[in-house]
């Protein structure tokens, strides 16, 4: 069963997961045989900015040694098969040049994302 | 130190969940760098910020063995900045609601966290410089 999963939530506990759980979970998923794809809009777009950088977290003598990347976790997530888009407006309208994003991604315009939920056989809402 | 203030911070969100916990650990971390007494009144799903058993463990998705990951704890930031603050002639006192640890069996917090109530939050915040609510939303 095709299904997209719209991710619009961003950064909300990031540092601490070291992840965003909901890219996560659905590397777990596909590595489990699921056939998902993702959709990202809003805030959720800057996930595929190559060069975020959310390194040198530290508390006392604590160092995080393993920031998110989800960027990276992105790009890793495509190459495993899983398809990623992202709404087209949400970037412009952030002043987000395509050229900061990730290659693997795939801009989906506002107009044509019901076009596009119709083509997956769910949609999840994250 | 005739500078030294005291601080009072009220946490509500539980860990994982939201970056105001992290923004919330930063702000200790200041504190703690600049030798302030820092009072932490954990109301709500805060309580288990300082959960001993927080156990870090192996990511798959992220191809990493558990010590690769080196995990996020929050119960080893606090400890860290429990640390941090002594280092620098200050100090946290860590509250935690009772109500609240019972609610969600949380009773088993890490070394310097004690048992209160909202009342030690009110009397923290009438003995501190200012006070800082981070409320969840």
């Amino acid at each position: 069963m095709k299904t997209l999963s719209i991710v619009e939530n961003a950064y909300r506990a990031t540092i601490e997961e070291q992840d965003d759980t909901i890219v996560w979970i659905h590397g777990a998923m596909k590595g489990a045989g699921a056939d998902r794809a993702v959709l990202l809009r809003g805030n959720a777009v800057n996930y595929l900015v190559q060069r975020q950088d959310a390194g040198g977290l530290a508390f006392g003598d604590w160092r995080q040694t393993q920031p998110p990347r989800i960027a990276s976790d992105l790009a890793a997530l495509a190459a495993k098969g899983v398809d990623i888009c992202y709404v087209a407006e949400d970037v412009a309208e952030r002043g987000i040049e395509r050229n900061e994003l990730i290659n693997s991604a795939q801009p989906v315009a506002r107009g044509a994302v019901a076009e596009l939920l119709g083509r997956y056989d769910r949609v999840s809402y994250w | 130190m005739a500078d030294k203030k005291t601080i009072t911070i009220a946490i509500m969100d539980a860990p994982y969940e939201n970056a105001r916990s992290t923004t919330t650990l930063r702000l200790i971390d200041l504190a703690a760098k600049r030798g302030y007494n820092i009072n932490v009144f954990a109301y709500e799903g805060a309580v288990l910020q300082p959960f001993a058993a927080q156990t870090p463990h192996a990511n798959a998705v992220h191809g990493r063995s558990v010590e690769e990951e080196n995990h996020f704890i929050p119960k080893d930031a606090i400890a860290a900045l429990m640390r941090e603050a002594e280092r620098n002639g200050g100090k946290i006192d860590w509250v935690n609601c009772g109500l609240c640890v019972d609610e969600r069996g949380a009773t088993d917090a890490i070394p310097g966290v004690r048992r209160g109530s909202p009342a030690d939050f009110w009397q923290m915040a009438e003995a501190s410089d200012n006070t800082l609510v981070i409320a969840t939303r």
